[in-house]
């Protein structure tokens, strides 16, 4: 919910009606911003008066009558690995210091068409590559729910914004769960969308295979709003699905009677925490009393999901990032030769997480080295979409935690690899190509929220909506306590 | 025993050399001696509206930096998208081939320049668009294509200061007007085997590209570039050595001395006991010889791998035949077609050269209103090679050679009259014959020049009647000359020969 305690439907429905001003909206947004981001440090840039003139303009447009879009006036942050025309966009690297984008995101025009207001450019682990926002060149973002703990990664900035109501609604980039995870972390709603659903046209990006830009929000309804507005073909992106947006919030209510539910065995069981597991089973057993049969199901090959994915990503990763080299934007490290001002400026403006993943990447495409590890990871790749498809021919969604612990303590995790462990219920969504979305679902012992993972299958959201709503309806509420008390101090 | 491994191209085909008739063969220092083998491929830019993977135009000669956009300077976020225009001219030319047209897929070629805005080349790696074709030159040799695949051009460096190279330069400024232009990289198998059919072989394709609208061709501005993978071998041996790869061959010429020099450095090095190191050699035209650029321990790892931002492209087998049907008429069946109408054998330099000019069609068309076809052949070989030539209507030009074979116009005056018609549009070839005066030369005048001729030089003469076929060949042209000298070129040729044939038997 936003600073109003409001969700985005019902912000768009009295700025529409012209009961309450856009501009009214947008400050009472930039004072909360203004009062709490010191301690959440949710954006790398607040675009306070753009903002304001675009909400006034809203306004402007109200008056004379236009529709102005089923966003009118909402605020949303936006990450800042999405292009915005004439507004610094760093990805929370250094190597970009200085670029201004001379256009928008395909996503970021469809959210100024449907009357949205951008309040700011959240932060992000380095080129989205962490699962912590600990690996920003601008330092960290704190977990609203508990400053002390991480908000997730890598879009923790967004997840944190919406947390802490600077916006109830934001967009976020998921390559291997960089959406849910910090979804799960930080008690809001995140959506993973088909590969090719939305247009990625402006995200600059990590590992263009597995990338998909996707929706946080409180509910499990202005998600849905969120991503309707977004999806839907883009002739600027070739791996765009030659598809309308689907209509998601008409289907919302439809409920899950009949609806087979499988629980991921691979994905219940070791490593996960029980208190995580046991969230999971409760929200299975309200699926079953909404009148779905859930059973268990195996899908082996996610078990290889890590393995093929720090493979795969790193890969596309190390070519992606090439062009960041300093001659035609972004930092420039001045050296007597043009190869040793690419390595001075690389050398500079790369974070120690991107150099590891960089020369990771170069080494699975080497020479000699590209059929046992990228070759080998492709394969193994389908044979995760196979084990997807097999377990989708008998459920028509799968049930997961979407992370195996909750929020964990900044600085807490130092090892890369145990880092990289957090991501292990959300890979094989992307290396499948299909669909997932985290709905929080009650605490842990220490009262930190947990995620539950709704997987579906390629172009699956109708039914996945439907599943995230009536988990959202059977969920624990959080205490007051548990969120504003903490965060407030 | 086994089968020794044959080498393999990259398409896993076994390499075969084609067998010819014309093989350039180098003597070295120690009398070895040592046959050419050779590869060309071809970059050709392609002549579409816009670049391969964004809606910037694709022109030559403009200001620098000014048909750009985010996509060709390879901003942070954009992605590509596939040039339809782009895929059909690559399955144009692989029509015009005799290719396969096939499901390509896009993979990306990693390496750092600065003029490649991405640092990567989006290319087609091990699916090109185009496999397994065949060209046949002029001469009859056939060269076969391995492949041609689609990709993007990089951008220009200009080095200031360091006499213009890298090396010392003060600075250096980019153009990226070039980069992201669509390039067909056109792969030929090793079957070139002179100098003169690399020649042809170029030539030829150029000829098709442009015919079929797929590439302006221009070498002088870069639309087309040539490399050519170049290894000599004992001459009647079948063997494969190692290659060079020589680059800046920028014009046929250079293609011609670039390959007899190189064919040679290689034939002395193997002579003296040297080895051939696999590498890329640039070609100097000023000092026409092939320098070292870089060798393969230093070549760079492309770490090629299918571009995720493209999906694969497939036309379809019913695309594919109809652009196959909508193929104009290509360079190899306008010289049949004229060898067909004119008699003469398909190789025939006038042939070959009439259709490398582009006038086969007037050729053509002024003898199917009946002009006798060799004459026609002779003047637009001859006479038209003119500015304007070529703009002459066959019918005009059927009318001239009508007057020629009547009798009406000597050969001498007939060609003089056609260079009026090229001149002057509106006129016509009796109008121009009638103006100047030119008449058929009086039976009994004619008669009277040959015969004071004969009578000025009897000892020619004794011989022309006596001598064998070739004395006689020899003498008639010298009589002959003699004659148009003495009426002033107004003596018709044929009408010649038959006096001097009536005087000798007599």
């Amino acid at each position: 919910m936003s600073a109003s305690g409001e969700t985005a439907v019902a912000i768009a429905a009295v700025v529409r009606s012209g009961r309450r001003s856009a501009v009214d909206v947008i400050d009472e947004h930039l004072a909360r911003i203004e009062a709490h981001e010191g301690s959440v440090h949710a954006f790398n840039l607040v675009t306070a008066a753009e903002a304001r003139a675009q909400a006034a303009e809203v306004d402007r447009r109200i008056a004379a009558g236009d529709d102005v879009g089923p966003l009118a006036g909402v605020p949303v942050a936006v990450k800042d690995n999405l292009c915005t025309n004439g507004v610094a966009t760093t990805c929370s690297s250094k190597i970009l210091e200085g670029w201004i984008p001379p256009y928008d995101a395909t996503v970021v025009q469809r959210l100024a068409a449907a009357g949205a207001i951008t309040v700011g450019k959240t932060n992000l682990d380095e080129f989205a590559m962490g699962s912590s926002t600990e690996n920003s060149a601008f330092g960290p973002t704190r977990n609203p729910i508990d400053l002390s703990r991480v908000p997730g990664g890598s879009s923790g900035g967004s997840a944190a914004a919406v947390a802490a109501d600077f916006a109830p609604i934001s967009l976020g980039s998921d390559t291997g769960g960089s959406i849910r995870q910090p979804a799960a972390f930080c008690g809001v709603v995140g959506v993973k969308p088909t590969y090719g659903l939305v247009s990625r046209y402006g995200l600059i990006a990590f590992a263009s295979s597995l990338d998909q830009v996707g929706p946080f929000a409180d509910t499990v309804e202005d998600a849905a709003l969120l991503l309707e507005v977004i999806a839907g073909h883009d002739p600027a992106d070739a791996t765009s699905i030659p598809q309308p947006s689907p209509s998601l919030v008409e289907h919302l209510d439809d409920g899950v009677n009949g609806l087979r539910v499988g629980l991921v065995t691979e994905l219940i069981g070791d490593g996960i925490h029980p208190d995580v597991a046991a969230r999971v089973r409760e929200a299975a057993e309200a699926l079953a009393a909404a009148g779905a049969t859930v059973e268990e199901v195996s899908v082996p090959a996610v078990a290889y999901g890590l393995s093929a994915y720090y493979l795969i990503a790193p890969a596309e990763a190390s070519s992606n990032l090439a062009r960041f080299d300093g001659v035609r934007y972004g930092l420039r490290v001045d050296a007597p030769t043009t190869n040793e001002m690419m390595v001075a400026t690389r050398t500079a403006g790369f974070g120690p997480e991107v150099k590891r993943r960089i020369m990771l990447g170069t080494y699975a495409l080497s020479a000699g080295y590209y059929d046992a590890f990228y070759g080998q990871a492709q394969k193994v790749r389908t044979l995760i979409a196979r084990d997807f498809a097999a377990a989708y021919d008998r459920f028509d969604v799968l049930l997961s935690p979407t992370t195996p612990t909750t929020a964990f303590g900044l600085g807490a995790i130092a090892d890369p690899l145990t880092m990289y462990l957090n991501d292990i219920c959300t890979i094989p969504t992307n290396l499948a190509g299909d669909c997932a979305v985290s709905v929080p679902f009650g605490t842990d012992r220490d009262d930190l929220p947990v995620g539950v993972q709704i997987l579906a299958p390629s172009l699956g959201e109708v039914t996945m909506f439907r599943a995230a709503r009536v988990v959202e309806a059977a969920a624990p509420a959080r205490s007051s306590a548990a969120t504003d008390g903490r965060f407030h101090a | 025993m086994s089968a020794p491994t044959m080498p393999t191209d990259s398409l896993g085909n076994v390499i075969t050399v084609a067998e010819s008739d014309d093989v350039l063969v180098v003597e070295a220092s120690d009398g070895s001696r040592w046959e050419l083998v050779c590869g060309l491929e071809v970059h050709a830019e392609l002549a579409t509206a816009t670049k391969m993977f964004s809606g910037a135009p694709n022109h030559f000669g403009d200001e620098p930096n000014t048909n750009i956009d985010p996509v060709t300077l390879g901003l942070p976020g954009t992605l590509p998208v596939v040039n339809q225009q782009a895929v059909e001219l690559a399955a144009r030319f692989g029509c015009a081939v005799e290719a396969s047209v096939q499901r390509s897929v896009f993979s990306r070629k990693n390496y750092f320049y600065p003029d490649m805005p991405k640092n990567f080349q989006i290319s087609q790696y091990d699916q090109p668009i185009v496999v397994d074709g065949r060209l046949e030159l002029p001469s009859g040799h056939v060269v076969g294509i391995e492949r041609a695949h689609l990709e993007e051009d990089t951008g220009k460096s200009t080095h200031v200061g360091g006499a213009g190279r890298i090396k010392g330069a003060d600075h250096s400024l980019v153009d990226y007007n070039r980069a992201g232009v669509p390039l067909l990289e056109i792969v030929s198998r090793p079957h070139v085997r002179s100098a003169e059919q690399a020649r042809q072989y170029v030539a030829e394709l150029r000829s098709i590209l442009v015919a079929c609208e797929i590439s302006d061709g221009k070498m002088e501005e870069g639309s087309m570039r040539v490399d050519a993978n170049i290894s000599v071998r004992r001459e009647g041996s079948d063997e494969l050595r190692t290659r060079c790869e020589i680059k800046n061959v920028n014009s046929l010429r250079s293609l011609v001395r670039a390959i007899e020099h190189e064919a040679r450095r290689q034939a002395e090095l193997h002579a003296s006991g040297g080895t051939v190191t696999q590498e890329t050699r640039h070609w100097d035209e000023s000092d026409g010889r092939t320098h070292t650029m870089r060798s393969k321990e230093e070549a760079d790892d492309y770490r090629y791998f299918p571009e995720p931002d493209l999906v694969p492209i497939d036309l379809g087998a019913e695309r594919v035949a109809q652009i196959a049907a909508a193929l104009p008429l290509l360079p190899a069946q306008r010289r049949r077609r004229l060898a067909e109408v004119t008699g003469e054998p398909v190789t025939a330099e006038a042939v070959v050269v009439t259709v490398e000019r582009g006038q086969d069609d007037q050729a053509v068309a002024a003898i199917e209103l009946g002009a006798d076809a060799g004459r026609v052949l002779v003047h637009v070989v001859q006479n038209l090679a003119v500015d304007g030539g070529a703009e002459l209507e066959p019918a005009r030009l059927a009318e001239l050679v009508e007057l020629e074979t009547s009798g009406d116009l000597t050969a001498t005056q007939a060609k003089q009259v056609l260079a009026e018609l090229v001149a002057d549009p509106s006129a016509t070839a009796a109008g121009v014959a009638k103006a100047k005066g030119f008449e058929a030369m009086d039976t009994g005048a004619l008669e009277a020049i040959v015969d004071g001729v004969i009578a000025a030089n009897p000892a020619e003469w004794e011989q022309f009647r006596a001598g064998d076929d070739k004395a006689r060949k020899k003498l008639s042209g010298f009589f002959t000359g003699q004659i148009m000298k003495a009426s002033k070129g107004q003596a018709d040729g044929r009408a010649v020969a038959q006096l001097l044939a009536a005087r000798s038997a007599g």
